[in-house]
């Protein structure tokens, strides 16, 4: 039997306390308002029947999970290209694949009609080529078109946590493999996939909970024929005023989130293989032609799916048609028009203050988001036995539908100097609780697989804990919360759910601004909502590249 | 020694007064009336300003989503309201306001100039501000193209000059009255023509002649309307009888002629009227009142349909030229008692599901 030293059970109270930043944090802008806003609504009146939960049910499972499958098929092969290989326009592709993340899915929606719709650009394109009469392509209002938009959405996530993960392997292993006689695709199998599990698996979760809670993809582009939990939430509470079922199928998806948490503990519960820092995979250039080809299709594909919606909507946001002649032109109209008050609104925001409001709230929510996940993948190392739980809390904010949070908020914090008036933080309080879930994951494995006897050995050779700390986890750890940071800040900047319950007329964020134009007729309500939907895009691409650039030790190009 | 003590036990005081008076609220500050609206609501700057001076108050206004997230928000923090006033509850929503009880009744003066076919709350606990006709827009350079009739009532809707096309798609896009307001507004038009016995029968002949849904306004306009600035595939879209105004006001190169128009005959719209009301438990009663009487006075009724799109509801209010010129209102709308519409909405919304998505 092994003697506790007392230097172990100071860790372990540190360790506690640690784990009390989150908890605290959760119950007190989560929990709580949760609680007390399902309590009201499982209270009231209202018909409930079992079959219109089972039916949502049903389908939100069957398109997360078949949406989680197909975002894997290309996120493990673009996090392949991304860990292994040079080329040029490598760090802008990249970049460039996250930004679907930061848009609020009514732009998406714009973007994939100018592209796909029946008169988009793709279909006239086919038809002038073809000699059609009708647009080939009728995508949008099917299936088909949720499971690309949320591949379309999610796969960044894949290409950021499995592939660092994939660029920090011990490069020895695989190599060491093919040496004793395995065929790649058994290297890929019994080496390459055991030591990326924890990755997979913390990636997989985040994409499948995404798809679950899915709401404007589902609305927008499926249409009215597809309902999911999240959308029957939204129609039971706001046109049915049915807050009972709204309350219950609330419930329902919570449970939903909390075994496929649990689930996933279970799977990862294995400790997770542990592998050596340092000696990582260098991307190499491609040589011979099938690599060369395979890079370049892969990049072409990941160019058609990823960049022509964005660029669709860009373009777009440049075009003015003329009504009377039905002409078109180019036109910066869409953006001097974004700078006057025309109708001398008092509600009027200029785009450029509606710029720096988001960018102040995704600030916080990354320095908030990197506090607690941080304390928290630290706390969750300490306490092995808990840990499962611990996961699965920490998860239920991504299954938990933005207009109960939203109402929740709203009933909970109400009263000066605590309520949406006087204490914007709101905000990127309710932003955190989404995106801390990110920190932890990229963190928690990496930390994960730190082994022991590497922190022991400079214990040993006389170095304090803290220099330990320092030159050897921090190092790795940091990079690891910086893929996270990456996300907070996106997810903050792009969050249209419970910021609109939240947002004060003043204080109004971009996707809030953009809404606003888009929910009124005209040609230049329309341009202008695509023109300050490119300013997002423009701003989230700056930002995040700065954010990419932070020196930090070990933060290296992979 | 002594001679300090006292020093310091004097200048304690006087700081533990200084820091009480500092803890006392303020007498001199001016109130503030919060008014919660849905995200449509707009106002002039100069007005908010010309109100905040004559009254001496300071005016916040909360956005808080669409109708019904609004309404949910009141239903849901009446036991410790924050808000004053509530504008925006519409007729489609009314009743459930009332059966709620959440406003004080009030008797506003400027309720005699204001038609009574608008007042549809005896008690005056909700008053009516403006009102807009749901009805369906057109394509013009589409059916003039196509030398096509406009459709003139809801049957002729199931003709197959507005059937499928090629794509095996209809030619009218309407939205779905679970998910969207002008929605529901369509739904209660049909309803109101051809009665229960006959509503679903109406649209499953629209399903059958491949009308399409769409979930909200949003996408209804900009992406199906083949009008709008989505160039969509629909020539005929369920919008407002004003949205042909808002097409010439903010299109991108200056025109005089809208490139929609809406069919307003009878029996084919429904008029939507928004209301405000006082909310209980208010403590600036005297304010709220005066704010309402605002809401209903001239100059906010004749600021409302440049900034909102909709008309105003006093008849002393004139209507701006882009109004007169391009803005239709319906010839003879249906309509429906609010406790008609609040006891069945869901079954009706339920039913028309079953019937069109299924």
């Amino acid at each position: 039997m092994m003697i506790k030293a007392p230097a172990g059970k100071l860790r372990d109270i540190t360790r506690h306390l640690l784990w009390l930043i989150p908890l605290l944090f959760l119950v007190l802008f989560f929990f709580i308002p949760l609680g007390k806003v399902l309590l009201v609504m499982v209270s009231r009146d209202g018909i409930v029947s079992v079959p219109s939960i089972l039916k949502p049910l049903g389908f939100t499972i069957w398109q997360a999970a078949l949406s989680t499958l197909l975002t894997f098929i290309v996120g493990v092969l673009a996090a392949y290209l991304f860990s292994h290989f040079r080329f040029i326009g490598k760090r802008s592709l990249r970049l460039l694949v996250t930004l679907p993340f930061i848009l609020p899915t009514v732009v998406v929606a714009a973007g994939f009609n100018a592209l796909l719709g029946p008169h988009g650009w793709l279909n006239l394109l086919l038809m002038n080529v073809f000699n059609l009469t009708t647009p080939p392509i009728s995508i949008l209002n099917t299936l088909c078109v949720i499971l690309l938009a949320h591949v379309f959405y999610n796969t960044s996530i894949l290409i950021r946590v499995v592939g660092s993960a994939w660029s920090a392997l011990d490069v020895d292993l695989p190599e060491a493999g093919a040496v004793l006689g395995a065929s790649p695709l058994q290297v890929f199998l019994k080496v390459t996939l055991p030591l990326l599990k924890p990755s997979l698996l913390a990636a997989g979760l985040l994409v499948f909970l995404f798809d679950f809670t899915s709401f404007g993809v589902i609305l927008l582009l499926g249409g009215p024929a597809f309902s999911t939990l999240e959308t029957e939430i939204y129609t039971q509470t706001l046109s049915m005023l049915n807050l009972r079922m709204a309350g219950i199928l609330s419930l329902v998806q919570l449970a939903c989130t909390l075994v496929v948490t649990l689930l996933y503990a279970r799977v990862n519960a294995k400790r997770a293989t542990t592998l050596k820092p340092g000696k990582g995979i260098e991307p190499q250039k491609p040589i011979g032609s099938t690599q060369k080809l395979f890079i370049g299709l892969s990049i072409l594909f990941l160019i058609l799916l990823f960049i022509s919606p964005i660029l669709s909507l860009v373009i777009r946001s440049f075009i003015s048609f003329d009504a009377a002649s039905g002409a078109s032109r180019l036109t910066v109209t869409n953006y001097s028009g974004l700078f006057t008050n025309a109708r001398q609104s008092y509600f009027y925001v200029p785009p450029v203050r509606a710029a720096l409001n988001s960018l102040g709230f995704a600030m916080l929510t990354v320095a908030l988001a990197l506090l607690l996940g941080i304390a928290t993948a630290y706390a969750q190392k300490g306490l092995p036995r808990i840990k499962k739980w611990i996961d699965s809390v920490i998860m239920l904010p991504l299954g938990t539908s933005a207009v109960t949070l939203g109402l929740g908020f709203l009933i909970t914090f109400n009263k000066p100097p605590f309520d949406v008036a006087s204490f914007p933080v709101l905000i990127p309080i309710a932003h955190t609780l989404i995106a801390f879930p990110f920190i932890l994951r990229s963190v928690a494995p990496i930390l994960a697989s730190i082994p022991h006897n590497l922190m022991d050995a400079g214990s040993v050779l006389g170095a304090s804990p803290w220099r330990v700390w320092w030159n050897v986890e921090a190092p790795i750890v940091s990079r690891a919360a910086l893929v996270g940071g990456l996300y907070a800040f996106a997810i903050s900047l792009g969050e249209f759910g419970a910021t609109s319950f939240l947002a004060r007329p003043d204080l109004p964020t971009l996707p809030v601004a953009i809404y606003r134009f888009l929910s009124q007729p005209g040609e230049t309500n329309y341009g202008q909502a695509l023109a300050m939907a490119t300013l997002l895009l423009i701003l989230c691409s700056l930002a995040m590249a700065l954010i990419e650039r932070i020196p930090l030790a070990g933060n290296r190009e992979y | 020694m002594k001679t300090t003590k006292r020093y310091s036990l004097v200048i304690g005081i006087f700081m533990l007064v200084l820091i009480l008076a500092a803890c006392q609220p303020k007498t001199t500050e001016i109130p503030t009336l919060t008014i919660m609206t849905h995200d449509s609501f707009a106002i002039s700057s100069d007005l908010v300003k010309q109100f905040e001076e004559a009254h001496n108050v300071h005016l916040a206004f909360v956005p808080s989503g669409d109708a019904g997230a609004m309404l949910n928000r009141a239903i849901l923090t009446k036991d410790s309201p924050q808000t004053d006033v509530l504008y925006g509850v519409d007729n489609t929503f009314l009743s459930r306001a009332l059966v709620e009880e959440l406003f004080i009744a009030y008797k506003s003066p400027l309720l005699a100039s204001i038609p009574a076919e608008f007042k549809l709350d005896a008690g005056n606990r909700s008053l009516p501000v403006d009102y807009g006709d749901v009805c369906i827009n057109y394509d013009k350079a589409y059916f003039a193209q196509h030398a096509l009739a406009i459709p003139a009532s809801l049957q002729d809707l199931v003709s197959t000059d507005y059937g499928k096309q090629a794509d095996g798609k209809g030619l009218l896009v309407v939205e779905n009255p679970a998910t969207s307001s002008p929605g529901l507004a369509f739904l209660l038009t049909t309803i109101a023509v051809y009665g229960e016995e006959g509503y679903l029968q109406f649209w499953q002949a629209l399903k059958d002649n491949g009308v399409v849904v769409a979930n909200d306004w949003n996408t209804a306009y900009y992406t199906n309307f083949s009008a709008s600035s989505g160039k969509g595939a629909q020539p005929l879209v369920v919008s407002y009888a004003s949205s042909p105004a808002a097409e010439v006001l903010f299109a991108s190169t200056p025109t005089t002629e809208a490139p929609t128009a809406s069919i307003t005959a009878v029996d084919t719209c429904f008029r939507q009227v928004e209301f405000v009301g006082i909310l209980k438990g208010t403590k600036h009663l005297k304010l709220a009142q005066q704010f309402v009487d605002f809401m209903l006075g001239v100059d906010f009724q004749e600021d409302m349909p440049l900034q909102m799109f909709v008309y105003p509801v006093n008849q002393d209010a004139a209507l701006p030229e882009a109004f007169t010129l391009y803005a239709q209102t319906a010839e003879a709308p249906v309509s429906m008692d609010p406790a008609l519409i609040g006891a069945n909405r869901e079954r009706w919304i339920q039913a028309w599901t079953e019937v069109m998505l299924k």
